[in-house]
């Protein structure tokens, strides 16, 4: 549980700087959106085993937070607590394929490694970005975003939603595990008998705060939509930046950058 | 036409479980009242109140509110009439910052967008919490979630408040501030509350649920003063 809740206090900080002031800051979030979602179609679709291809591809949520000015480490902080997954994705690609195919140095890398490596890496990145996304744009204008993207209704008022009750939710989780720890003197872990019963109550609780919020909702008035509280506006500064961002992402995507800035770099012709 | 005007006829509700919650529940609230409404567990309170803004309809009676009855079909009317304050604000408050949950409900109504910000800057103002406009929810304490819990509520404009244990998790002086905030409201006002005190002082007149009915309907001093009374309705 104290996992769960540092996680949240995590988010609570990166949503907190959303308030910021930056020409990032100041992008319509719909622009964001889609250049983080064509971000990560790019990251994605680059082949398992091209590992050095990423790498220019790294200089978008790089630049997003130094401009945005958002710590780094914050990020990082927040990519480790989710890090586990991926790590378990990837974790017996090195056993399973153990054909070595390349050297770096005295070092003999095998497939597995290789990708091993590219998983965390495109984790790293994707996870970043939206990360970055995030802190730059907050929830609320991710979810209006989405909500003026054409996203349906219901996903985005449950979007909303979510952020407003898993705190009250992770609260009335950990009070559950601290009565519980009062109240076992042996010390030993819960049973599993005994999670299930928590969670089973927790989820209980949690439909009948459901049934509240509805009830209070409708009470004011609620349709089935959220009201447009914040108004969006995409200007030309918006399209430049969209049209760039995705522009960045087809070269490094197909135009092979990192190989042929590296040939550069070595002073052979491209 | 009036909309200040509460009345119940016979009102019966059972939960789907099959618990009978209230039995047949009758009174008639006038223009401007401020009227309390006591009883012990399981009376039938927070039921009652959720019948007086359509949440719940009736199995049996019906409840009007001026000169609207309670259906599925004058909703939107009666709600817009009747404000609620829950008991957990933590359930009222679910927009992300407290400007935009005040907003919730005028911006409902489809009015304009300056009408909007006046509506929340004056009920942020009316209960003295416009510096917390821009925070969430989450990082209020209970005294100011109850604050904007109001706030969101009065920004509908309503006739007549609705209000299910307003003092309940507040400490002294919240609670002390609440009070005096409530007494300077001129809506019809119902409040259900353990808290007795609370009613004294701002309820006149006071309503007595026990098991589903009204037990007792009267001004407040002769009815709390009524040892063998509130014995017998648990309270």
């Amino acid at each position: 549980m104290p996992r769960i809740d540092a996680a949240l206090r995590e988010i609570g900080a990166l949503d907190a700087l959303a308030a910021q002031d930056t020409p990032v800051h100041r992008l319509d979030p719909r622009v964001k959106l889609l250049a983080t979602a064509g971000f990560v179609l790019a990251v994605a679709s680059s082949p398992l085993r091209e590992f050095a291809e990423l790498a220019p591809l790294a200089l978008f949520p790089v630049a997003m937070l130094a401009a945005g000015r958002v710590p780094f480490r914050l990020v990082g902080r927040s990519l480790l607590l989710a890090s586990p997954f991926a790590v378990m994705v990837g974790v017996f690609n090195p056993l399973f394929d153990r054909e070595v195919v390349a050297h770096w140095g005295p070092l003999a890398v095998t497939g597995g490694w290789l990708s091993f490596l590219s998983i965390l890496a495109r984790f790293a990145l994707t996870a970043g970005a939206a990360l970055t996304l995030l802190a730059t744009t907050g929830y609320v204008g991710v979810g209006s975003g989405l909500g003026r993207l054409g996203a349906p209704r219901a996903l985005v008022t449950q979007f909303l939603l979510l952020y407003r009750y898993i705190f009250v939710l992770a609260d009335e989780g950990a009070r559950a595990v601290r009565a519980h720890a009062l109240r076992s003197a042996s010390g030993r872990p819960a049973t599993v008998r005994v999670w299930g019963s928590l969670a089973g109550h927790l989820l209980l609780r949690a439909h009948d705060r459901g049934l509240r919020v509805h009830a209070a909702m409708l009470s004011r008035g609620f349709d089935g939509s959220m009201p447009a509280l914040r108004p969006l506006r995409w200007g030309r500064a918006d399209s430049v930046f969209l049209a760039a961002c995705l522009a960045f992402f087809a070269l490094a995507r197909f135009g092979h950058l990192a190989e042929n800035l590296g040939r550069l770099a070595v002073g052979g012709a491209p | 036409m009036s909309h200040h005007i509460v009345e119940a006829r016979n009102l019966e509700f059972a939960y789907p479980d099959g618990t009978a919650a209230l039995r047949g529940a009758s009174f008639r609230i006038e223009h401007g009242e401020s009227v309390g409404l006591v009883g012990a567990n399981g009376a039938g309170k927070s039921t009652l109140l959720l019948h007086l803004n359509g949440c719940l309809l009736p199995a049996g009676g019906e409840v009007r509110i001026g000169d609207v009855p309670v259906t599925r079909a004058t909703l939107a009317q009666v709600r817009r009439s009747v404000g609620f304050v829950f008991q957990d604000p933590n359930d009222q408050l679910f927009m992300p910052t407290v400007g935009e949950d005040v907003a919730f409900g005028p911006a409902n109504m489809q009015l304009p967008g300056e009408e909007v910000e006046r509506r929340v800057r004056e009920s942020l103002t009316a209960v003295g919490a416009e510096h917390l406009r821009a925070r969430p929810p989450y990082r209020l304490s209970g005294g100011e979630k109850r604050a904007a819990a109001i706030a969101g509520v009065l920004a509908m404009s309503p006739d007549v408040l609705v209000m299910d244990e307003p003092s309940s998790g507040l400490d002294p002086r919240s609670r002390r501030r609440l009070i005096g905030l409530l007494a300077g409201f001129r809506h019809t006002k119902i409040v259900a509350a353990h808290d007795l005190d609370m009613i004294r002082e701002l309820c006149p007149r006071t309503i007595v649920l026990h098991e589903g009915r009204v037990a007792a309907d009267g001004p407040t001093a002769g009815m709390l003063g009524d040892r063998e009374l509130l014995e017998r309705c648990g309270l």
